[in-house]
Order: structure tokens, then C-alpha cells, then sequence
């Protein structure tokens, strides 16, 4: 077994017990790592009662797992899953940062957190001594003092362990902010100050384990890898591609909130009742004059597509977050009614202080403001505040009540979807079409009516396993580039997607390189990647207990996107509904699901899910 | 082979991306493999987006070497390069206590203390800065007309430094617990 540290911690926060996990080598050859293993750990102990599991129950199981990759690709991540709290399947969220190396070097390939702590706490893995500490002068704290303490407190802990080291360097800290600790469902897992596990809600899912922070520092090597020499070969032609690509390296996504917006008509603005705006002033050089570092990275990336970016002056100086990257340019500017960056940033930095995710904790304030514009919400209902498009101050005023869950906060910390159901039902009106989201997540920042995004795909939210994530896309046909198969394989072996500038046969052949383990594209798509997709899927169709989806019926678009595009060059542009039921169903078919959406009974005998297939049966999918 | 004159490893930080390739690239010369605490080069990130790439200064009278009782610390004399002679270091860490940018750290497995080597005189951290057109890390060599030599400094001094210029006295004290 080459490539991993071989051993997994398995955590229960309820009676502090910490043992060391194995898995067999045929589990880890199958399901590789981080998406793919969640995918397997959950099913297996949490499978057989999945529709009752709450998500923010003691019951839930909350992973933080690396790759083989990890480390050794240029351009790292770690993978943080669990039951999700929004679509009420499993995703897998990944977040960049040293902490997957850390972690490999600390002799571990991850953690399987279990039960619920009594008090505050967090986990600190340095080396083989694993702890689980006291959290109470951190819990409340937002992002930079978590930061601030942690690293500091955990410096003196390692030089008083190793006296005669020399100057002892920071961990690696996986963590969240109030809204997490409130156990919101828009809520992320942070690291440094604005990198986020932001898809799934895991953040709410450490809230509600009382688990404010991971830790970890490792001292030891990265794992033995099965043939070094074309290792360090095959990470030089993919980093030199990498370097290759200027455009992506200057700037990022930080041309996005113009771009998307004048460029391809596929931007948020205000709720989504628009997607064409072209503002110059939110053009990326605006936003670069705030940026102090105009390269900026994590581990091993040739890429180091992020940008620093502090405010040294003015009303709101002090802030400081990354870019922000173009997620957080849209929801949490334009479809705020915010075409300023530097009040862009603010905003950024306050989303990501909180903890709150940029998208979902953006498209849900967006919701708010809409209803506000359309009256549905008032004054009186917001706690006083008038939600005016483009007023910062409301809107921060409106996130602090969703972060604390405080009066209509409280309802809107449930996400876009949830929220919406029940202030329709205090209304008596049904707004499930002001409402831009798929399986209980909002969607990225890319609209697709205009067919101009790089997401330009019809069925990729739709009939996605990982609800409204625009880096887990369906696609037909399914194998190759760019699908759903290969995000698992992405979020699976742990990398950066960001940074990867080779196609997926090199990164099979590295896969091979690392673990000695051979992988062939055609096993890759026709085996392991659909059995993971079937398991997430069969996840995601039992979901529970709050709320469910049907198959087929909700793998749809959002009725927003059926309108017609209504300004902008694209103006009048709207989805074609034959042919994206045609799509549907050729997927259906390629991934081995029957008319429904329901995994057949001979796929998931041909992948070895027998399992599957009884509870499907049990549960009341098969006729 | 001709006569190579003396090189320096220059450091810009506010330029540093914290990418570590450096620590990537030092280890794999090193150690041969990836071992990020092993590297000679080691980046500081006290406080997220000021990283500190740190590694020896090669002052003119090397106060490492002075303090070494065991004599296992010495000037390469072609590339004035500090040596460790791994055999006769005993891992007291008295060299470290006497740098005054406290470079030296003990080999993550305890046994003896590791110094940036220059790789013999072609540093393999200066070309992964390079490659990736970052320039954190750069050569200087004798007799160039640029040539201002770092003095030695804590990855404490330099994250104060570094720090005031990224975000400001203010915010630094206020996310930095020094």
C-alpha cells in the first residue's frame, strides 16, 4: 500500500475514545480516498438507517480524509464529508491548505469523527499523539482569533515537546466560525482565513459535534511512494503545464465578477433575476489594486491562481481574504446589488470571518432581498432592517441574524431551500420559484441559459449527485474530461482541481506511479467511479429526515432557469425542454439507472452492491 | 571546470506565494523524497499569507560554527556554504542558540542538525522559485553590483517585518500573537 500513511483515526466525540483504523487494501484500491472512501465509511455504518440519520445529530459522521495524490500532486487539498445537512446525501467538499500533508506526514490519512462532545473542544493530531482539548476560550471566536490562538498555543505545545528542535513552525488547522457553532446549514470548514469546505454544510456538522477545530502537525516524511523516479518525473511535466497557463495564474478567478456577468450573461445578480450586467468598475483590475500578493498558493501548486487581497485605507480597512475568488465576487456582490470591490472584499471578509459559506450563505440573503423588493418580506419581519439592493450594511446586519440565528435569521440559516418552503407557509404563498438552488444546495455562480459559461450543460445541477455544486457536474456522455466521474476521481485521489493542467490519463498514470496499483481509464469510468456515483446517488434519493427528493421529478432545473434570459446579448435565451429530458434520460441510461433515476438492480449487481439494491428495495423504490 | 565565484541565496517575502516547492525541491535533493520538515528551506506562516521562506544567511563569521563543540559545523571552502558533518553532530542544538536568526533545526528524527548546503553550489529551492516565475528565492553573486547581503533575522523579526508591509502595524498585532 504505497502513497498513503496506511492508518485512519477514528474519533467518538461522545466517550473521547480514539483508536487507529485500517482499512483492507482492496477497500482503498476500490474507493481510493477522501470522496470516495466517505462515500463508502457512511454507507457502511450509517446505510442501513440513512433516512433517519439527522445530519446534525450526534449520529452523523464527519470525515476529513486525504488521497494518495495528496501531497505528491502539485496542488493539494483534503476532503471533509459526511451526511450533508442541505441535500441530505454525501458530498464531498474539498478545502486547499497544508493540512492533508500534515496530516500524512503526522502518519495518518484521516479522521472519522463520530458522536457529539459535551463541551466545546478541539482535536489535535501532532504526530501519534492525538488530543482532544478543552475549546472554551475559542468557541465564538471568528476566524482570525481561532487562528491567532491555535497557532500560538499550538507552537508552545510542540516546542515544549521537542525542546531542542529549533524554531517550531505553525500547524495546519481545520476550523469554524459562529455560524458553524450554530450549527446553521450554510455554514463552512474553514482554513487559513478564507479557504473553505464550503459545498455540504460541514461546517454546521462540526457545530453540532461541539468540535471547534482539527490541528495537525507532522514531523515525519510523506508516505513511501511505489516508483519514486517517474514520481518526480511526472510531477515536473505536470507543474511546467501548470506554469504554462499565464492567463489562469494572473488572475485567478478574479475577473470573474466581470466576466461572467458581461462576458458569458451567467452571473447572480440580484437573486438571479438577472445574469448580464456590465459594470466596469467590478472589472478584475479593480479588485487588483487591493491585492498585495498577486501570486498565492498552498502546498506544492504551480498555479497559485489566489490573490491576497487587504484594504490598507477607508471605511472598512483591516479586511483581508483571498481575490475573493469569483464565487464570493457574485454572491456575495452582485447578487447582493454590490458592484464596488472594495465592498465586495468587506463583505468576503466578513462571510469568511463568520464562517459562513459564500455561496449558500450569499444566494440566501440574496432570496431575502428579493422577497424584500417584492414585499413578501418587510421591514418588520427582518428585525427592522430594509433589505435594500446594494446596501452593505443591511445585508450585514441581515448575516449577523443568520450567523446567530436570531428571529427571521433563524429560518434563513436552513439555506435557500428550506427557508424558502417556510416562509412560503407563513405567507400562504409558494415561493419555489424565486428560488435557484438543486437538492437543497444553491448552485454555483454559473447560470447556463446562455450556453456561454464554461458550465454551459443542461443536466449538469439536475441530475448531479452532489445537488448544486458546479465542481461535480453530470454530463453526457459520462466518461472523460469534465463529467461527474471525473470530479469523483478528482475529489477521490485529493487534489486540486484548480491547479490541474494535464487530462485525467496522466493523472491515472501518476495514480499508478504513487501506489504501484495499475488504473485504466475504461475500469476508472465503467467501475470504480460509477459504483461510488451509485452509492452517492442511492444516498441522495433516500436523504431524510427533514426533507427527501423524488427521482426524476427533482432532477430538474431550477424553475428560474426556464425563463427566459431577460436582459443582455443573450436576452431570450431559454432552456429547451425536450432536449434536456432527452439528456436526462440518455445519462439515466449510461450511468446505469432505470427511466426513474434509480439505480437498476443490474448495475449495482455488476458493481457488487447487493446491499444497495436490498435497501433501494426496502425503502420503496422498486416496484 | 572554470572558477565559480561565491553565491548568495537572496530572499524577496513579500513576493513569496507559500507554494513551498522550495521545501518540495530541497527535500527531494536532500532526502530523496518529500519531507517538508526535513527541508533546509522551511516557510514560516505564522499568520496565513505571510510566508516566510527560511534558510541559512552564510554570514562572513559564522557564530553556528563557533559554537559548535563537537567541530561538526564547517565553511565549505568552495562554496562558503555551511557543512554538517552528520557523523560528529551530537544534536545539542548550541548552533542553533548561537545563530541570530535562530536557521539551524534539529533532522526531524533527532540525530543531527541540518543547514541549507546550497546543494554544492546550485541550489535546487532557488530553481523551483524560479521556474514558477515567483522570484521569492534568487542567486547573488560575488562581484554583481546589486549585490546587498541579507543579515540574519528570526522568522519572528521577519514576520513582524513582512507582516507591517503586507497588512499594517494594526492588523498585524491584532491577527499575530507574537
Amino acid at each position: 500500500m504505497r502513497g498513503y500513511a496506511g492508518k485512519f483515526l477514528d474519533i467518538d466525540l461522545s466517550c473521547g475514545e480514539i483508536r487507529e483504523r485500517k482499512f483492507p487494501d482492496r477497500v482503498l484500491e476500490d474507493y481510493v480516498g477522501g470522496r470516495g472512501l466517505a462515500t463508502r465509511i457512511l454507507w457502511n455504518r450509517l446505510g442501513k438507517r440513512w433516512e433517519a440519520v439527522d445530519p446534525l445529530g450526534p449520529e452523523n459522521i464527519l470525515l476529513m480524509l486525504s488521497g494518495p495524490l495528496t501531497g505528491y500532486f502539485p496542488g493539494t487539498k483534503i476532503c471533509v464529508s459526511g451526511k450533508s445537512p442541505q441535500c441530505n446525501g454525501v458530498v464531498g467538499s474539498t478545502v486547499a491548505g497544508e493540512f492533508g500533508v500534515d496530516l500524512k506526514c503526522a502518519g495518518h490519512d484521516g479522521l472519522i469523527i463520530t458522536g457529539r462532545a459535551e463541551r466545546p473542544c478541539y482535536i489535535t493530531v501532532f504526530d501519534d499523539q492525538v488530543e482532544i482539548k478543552d475549546a472554551s476560550s475559542i468557541w465564538g471566536k471568528q476566524a482570525r482569533e481561532t487562528v491567532r490562538y491555535l497557532t500560538r498555543q499550538s507552537i508552545d505545545e510542540i516546542k515544549a515537546k521537542r525542546p531542542r528542535y529549533g524554531e517550531v513552525r505553525e500547524p495546519s488547522i481545520l476550523y469554524i466560525g459562529p455560524a458553524g457553532e450554530h450549527a446553521t446549514r450554510v455554514a463552512v470548514v474553514l482554513a487559513k482565513y478564507a479557504h473553505a469546505a464550503g459545498y455540504g454544510g460541514y461546517g454546521g456538522v462540526m457545530g453540532s459535534k461541539n468540535l471547534k477545530a482539527v490541528v495537525t502537525k507532522g514531523f515525519g516524511p510523506l508516505p513511501d511512494v511505489h516508483n519514486p523516479k517517474s514520481v518526480a518525473a511526472m510531477y515536473k511535466t505536470m507543474s511546467a503545464k501548470g506554469f504554462e497557463r499565464e492567463q489562469f495564474r494572473r488572475w485567478g478567478t478574479g475577473n470573474g465578477g466581470y466576466y461572467f456577468g458581461a462576458g458569458t450573461s451567467s452571473e447572480p445578480i440580484r437573486n438571479w433575476q438577472e445574469e448580464w450586467h456590465d459594470v466596469e468598475a467590478y472589472i478584475g483590475d479593480e479588485f487588483d489594486k487591493f491585492w498585495v500578493k498577486k501570486y498565492w498558493g498552498d502546498f506544492g501548486c504551480p498555479v497559485t491562481c489566489l490573490k491576497l487581497a487587504v484594504l490598507r485605507s477607508g471605511k472598512y480597512e483591516g479586511a483581508i481574504c483571498d481575490n475573493p475568488d469569483y464565487e464570493l465576487q457574485s454572491y456575495d456582490g452582485t447578487n447582493l446589488g454590490v458592484f464596488d470591490p472594495e465592498v465586495n472584499i468587506h463583505l468576503a471578509q466578513v462571510v469568511n470571518e463568520m464562517g459562513l459559506c459564500g455561496i449558500q450563505g450569499g444566494a440566501v440573503l440574496g432570496l431575502a432581498g428579493e422577497l424584500y423588493q417584492r414585499g413578501i418580506l418587510t421591514k418588520d419581519d427582518l428585525e427592522g432592517i430594509e433589505l435594500e439592493w446594494g446596501n452593505p450594511d443591511a445585508f450585514e446586519a441581515l448575516m449577523n441574524l443568520v450567523v446567530n440565528r436570531q428571529g427571521i435569521g433563524d429560518i434563513l440559516a436552513q439555506g435557500v431551500y428550506r427557508a424558502a418552503l417556510r416562509i412560503g407557509e407563513m405567507k400562504g404563498v409558494d415561493l419555489t420559484q424565486y428560488v435557484v438552488q438543486e437538492k437543497g444546495m444553491a448552485i454555483g455562480g454559473h447560470g447556463i441559459r446562455s450556453e456561454k459559461d464554461f458550465i454551459s450543460n443542461h443536466i449538469g445541477y439536475a441530475c448531479s449527485v452532489q445537488g448544486g455544486d458546479h465542481g461535480s457536474q453530470a454530463r453526457f456522455p459520462p466518461n472523460g474530461e469534465g463529467g461527474e466521474l471525473s470530479a469523483i476521481l478528482h475529489d477521490s485521489a485529493v487534489y486540486c482541481m484548480f491547479a490541474k493542467s494535464v487530462d485525467n490519463e496522466q493523472v491515472f498514470r501518476f495514480y499508478t506511479a504513487i501506489t504501484g496499483w495499475k488504473q485504466t481509464a475504461e475500469e476508472w469510468y465503467s467501475k470504480k467511479a460509477l459504483r461510488i456515483l451509485q452509492l452517492q446517488r442511492t444516498m441522495l434519493l433516500l436523504g431524510g429526515p427533514d426533507v427527501t427528493w423524488r427521482p426524476k421529478t427533482d432532477d430538474d432545473n431550477p424553475p428560474r432557469f426556464w425563463e427566459p434570459l431577460p436582459s443582455g446579448p443573450y436576452k431570450g435565451k431559454a432552456l429547451d425542454r425536450a432536449s434536456f429530458e432527452k439528456a436526462r434520460a440518455d445519462y439515466y441510461l449510461a450511468v446505469g439507472w432505470d427511466d426513474n433515476g434509480v439505480p437498476t438492480p443490474e448495475t449495482l449487481s455488476t458493481l457488487g452492491l447487493s446491499s444497495v439494491n436490498t435497501k433501494l428495495k426496502a425503502a420503496g423504490f422498486r416496484e | 571546470m572554470s572558477q565559480q565565484s561565491q553565491i548568495w541565496i537572496d530572499r524577496n517575502y513579500v513576493v513569496c506565494s507559500g507554494c513551498r516547492r522550495c521545501e518540495i525541491a530541497c527535500s527531494m535533493f536532500h532526502e530523496k523524497r518529500i519531507w517538508p520538515e526535513a527541508s533546509r528551506v522551511r516557510v514560516f506562516m505564522f499568520v496565513p499569507g505571510i510566508e516566510i521562506p527560511h534558510l541559512c544567511f552564510q554570514c562572513d563569521n559564522p557564530r553556528c560554527v563557533e559554537a559548535c563543540p563537537e567541530g561538526a559545523l564547517s565553511v565549505d571552502e568552495e562554496t562558503k556554504a555551511i557543512r554538517v558533518d552528520d557523523s560528529l553532530c551530537t544534536a545539542c542544538s548550541l548552533c542553533i542558540d548561537a545563530c541570530p536568526g535562530r536557521v539551524p533545526h534539529l533532522h526531524p528524527d533527532g540525530s543531527h542538525v541540518v543547514i541549507c548546503d546550497l546543494c554544492g553550489g546550485d541550489p535546487e529551492c532557488v530553481k523551483a522559485c524560479q521556474e514558477g516565475k515567483w522570484n521569492a528565492l534568487t542567486l547573488s553573486r560575488q562581484g554583481d553590483e546589486s549585490l546587498t547581503k541579507q543579515s540574519p533575522e528570526t522568522p519572528q523579526d521577519l514576520t513582524r517585518q513582512t507582516g507591517t508591509l503586507i497588512l499594517g502595524d494594526t492588523t498585524l498585532r491584532e491577527v499575530w500573537d507574537q
